[in-house]
């Protein structure tokens, strides 16, 4: 009991997440900016600029509706947070788990996009209104390739469960190669899930101002973006979690091993920040439907085929 | 959602400049857009009339934060045309070499705003940390980064010394380099590619109708350049070719941007190289005139005018500026029909719009029953002309127009 509620609370819970947010996007900010040439901000930024937030005044729009205004950043960081429980982070087991549990962290991922949108929409600005159209555009086109490529390994691993996923791959870990072109899809679907470049396109700054969150300010602004740090730790977590076979069952070793994987994909998250220019909206769909989603369903079928000559 | 209308400006975080852009959006489809100019008069013109020319010049130098040069060279050149100023070739070939490094500027600062407006930070970042390899020879040459002081009425103001024709040729092969590099990123980098070309299509016979000028209007392969058709300054005397392209967008706006540098850079070598012995400029007299001048010079924007008229005092009597914005601005709604939303901040970026260069005051004229209108039609303003010339004693109303 004491154990579950040190989990849910420090480790992996709350705490331990929002402090690998900050850091998470301040990793994710000094990589941007060395690949950019650029000098980039202090470790402390992300704190700083949390608490200035924390600081300023809220202002709610007048025609906004102010409960749902106010409380949709809440829900985006708490579904955000609910995620890490189901996906193994320093072990082979996560917190809670049960076959299926792949489907319901996917889920908990789409609930902060939801809340996106409802914020954008109930906010009533023009901008934030194109804004939040544009987030749910965008969610259709990268989510049923992201659902797939993560499906594929547990087709393999013939687990529904992240936690039985882990431990099949990493009694056989040459096989999750077989993964690598789902690895490739979700890392490109994750980049629409957290709204990056090259699909940040909910939040085009030189089109439409700050999209989904140009009304929003203060402690709201805040939480919003406390929950997109978090999804960035938990959407890492989940690739790393689905297709880096590499685990040890030891605390100590099991946490480092664990910010290692953290580290190297959000080295990734950046360098695709880097390299592309902002794609377009209707060009996004169009390449999540004619390229990825071709290539999960390809995996897919590789999968099944593996299954039945493997097991 | 229906259709809405969404402003883009006057404050908007892809206008560098107050401007305002209303669209009519059907979901991300453009359907309808209308430019707004004129948020930021500054009483340039009038002022200079108070000044006199050495003044007048130093604040038409600040009409522009980027093209100043162009801007105090443009007007330079017409007072020197009135007042019959021989200006030695030394000082005429100081004066190209800051317009074209200053070209070299203005279009390395362009990409990188290009790259912003695509979203893509990376570019910019990278284009404008080689342009201050320009500025910083800018600097070398003038002792200012953006507004040289490079002119004096007769002449060049500084001389240039064997050293710093050295670091300016140094600097040259560094930017050539770079330059190249920008070129190879330009055409293979997929989303790039994907977000500059077929947008903003502005076909050719539409260029000439519209009257574009300057890169916006040799991307549509309309083959102008002052420096070749109405040579200045030392311009008959540099080998160059005018860089045209027949991609008609966005895309072909890069190209030839980015060829424009790598002329521009042979063209500094060639005025370093054969940079000719002799006084750097000539006495000039205080009171000019009386006479009338008007002047052309190519900005990197395009085609720029001065009109000067001299009264023979030491102050102009009229001077009118006008910036190659103007003759572009109206090609965007052009080039946005049938667009998308997402492609208007890189289509308005990408005639490289200088608004308050642009803009001059909007005088809104009274109707018959006093209150102010905002504009006027075209019928109700030829009559509003003819009014005013019939004062001045002009009989304009028997002459036909197209």
């Amino acid at each position: 009991m004491l154990e579950s509620i040190f989990q849910i609370i420090v480790f992996p819970g709350f705490v331990f997440l929002s402090v690998a947010g900050v850091f998470a996007e301040y990793i994710d900010r000094k990589l941007y900016a060395r690949f950019q040439n650029r000098q980039g901000p202090p470790w402390f930024q992300p704190v700083a600029d949390f608490i200035k937030l924390l600081a300023k005044e809220d202002i709610i729009p007048e025609e906004a509706e102010p409960k749902l205004f106010s409380a949709l950043p809440v829900v985006a960081l708490t579904a955000a947070v609910t995620a890490i429980f189901y996906i193994p982070t320093w072990g082979l087991n996560a917190l809670f788990s049960f076959e299926g549990d792949l489907v319901v962290v996917i889920y908990l991922l789409t609930i902060p996009t939801l809340a996106f949108f409802l914020g954008g929409w109930t906010s009533t600005s023009l901008y934030a209104m194109i804004g939040s159209v544009r987030t749910l555009t965008q969610l259709f086109a990268y989510e049923v390739p992201l659902f797939m490529a993560v499906l594929a390994p547990a087709i393999l691993a013939d687990s529904w469960s992240l936690s039985g996923i882990a431990a099949y791959y990493s009694q056989n870990p040459l096989r999750a190669l077989f993964n690598l072109p789902a690895f490739f899809v979700a890392l490109v679907a994750i980049q629409g899930k957290l709204e990056r470049v090259p699909f940040d396109i909910p939040e085009a700054e030189t089109e439409i101002v700050a999209g989904t969150f140009t009304e929003y300010s203060g402690r709201l602004l805040a939480y919003f973006r406390m929950a997109i740090d978090i999804e960035m730790v938990v959407c890492a977590a989940l690739l790393s979690a689905v297709f880096v076979p590499l685990w040890v069952n030891a605390p100590a070793l099991g946490v480092i091993v664990f910010l290692v994987k953290l580290l190297v994909m959000i080295f990734l998250f950046a360098l695709f920040r880097s390299i592309f220019a902002r794609l377009r909206i209707d060009q996004m769909v169009n390449f999540c439907w004619k390229y990825l989603a071709p290539a999960a369903l390809f995996q897919l079928a590789l999968n099944f085929i593996l299954k039945g000559l493997l097991n | 959602m229906g259709k809405v209308t969404i402003p883009i400006g006057p404050q908007h975080p892809a206008l560098k400049e107050p401007e305002s852009f209303a669209i009519t959006l059907d979901g991300e489809k453009i359907v309808h857009m209308n430019v707004n100019i004129g948020y930021n008069h500054r009483g340039i013109e009038k002022s200079c009339e108070g000044r006199t020319y050495t003044q007048a010049m130093y604040i038409l130098e600040r009409v522009c934060g980027i093209c100043s040069h162009t801007h105090a060279t443009c007007f330079i050149q017409g007072v020197e045309e009135i007042a019959g100023l021989e200006v030695p070739k030394r000082g005429l070939y100081i004066r190209t070499m800051i317009a074209e490094l200053e070209r070299m500027h203005s279009h390395l600062l362009w990409l990188g705003v290009a790259g912003h407006e695509v979203g893509f930070d990376t570019l910019l970042m990278y284009s404008w940390r080689d342009r201050e390899i320009v500025m910083d020879l800018l600097e070398l040459v003038s002792g200012n980064r953006v507004n040289y002081g490079m002119n004096v009425l007769g002449g060049a103001r500084r001389d240039i010394s064997p050293e710093q024709a050295k670091e300016i040729l140094k600097g040259m092969d560094l930017l050539e380099e770079r330059t190249k590099y920008y070129i190879q990123v330009a055409s293979e980098e997929v989303t790039l590619i994907k977000r500059l070309s077929k947008v903003g299509y502005l076909s050719h016979e539409d260029a000439l109708k519209l009257g574009t000028i300057g890169p916006t209007g040799r991307a549509s392969g309309v083959d102008t350049d002052t420096r070749r058709d109405d040579p200045y300054a030392a311009y008959p005397e540099l080998k160059f070719k005018v860089v045209t392209d027949n991609h008609n967008d966005v895309y072909g706006r890069v190209i030839v941007r980015l060829g424009e540098l790598i002329e521009s850079y042979n063209m500094v070598r060639q005025l370093v190289n054969n940079l000719p012995e002799g006084p750097i400029s000539v006495k000039a007299p205080r009171k000019i005139g009386p006479g009338e001048a008007v002047s052309r010079y190519e900005a990197p924007r395009g085609e720029d005018i001065h009109y000067i008229k001299a009264n023979g005092t030491e102050k102009p009597e009229r001077v009118k500026v006008r910036a190659p914005t103007l003759a572009n601005v109206q090609s965007v709604a052009k080039m946005l029909e049938n667009g998308y939303l997402a492609d208007v901040p890189i289509v308005i970026a990408a005639i490289d719009p200088c608004f308050s260069c642009t803009d001059r005051m909007i005088f809104s004229i009274k109707n018959p029953d006093g209150k102010a209108t905002g504009s006027m039609d075209w019928k109700a303003l030829r009559e509003y002309s003819i009014e005013w010339h019939k004062k001045q004693g002009v009989d304009f109303s028997k002459a036909k127009i197209r």
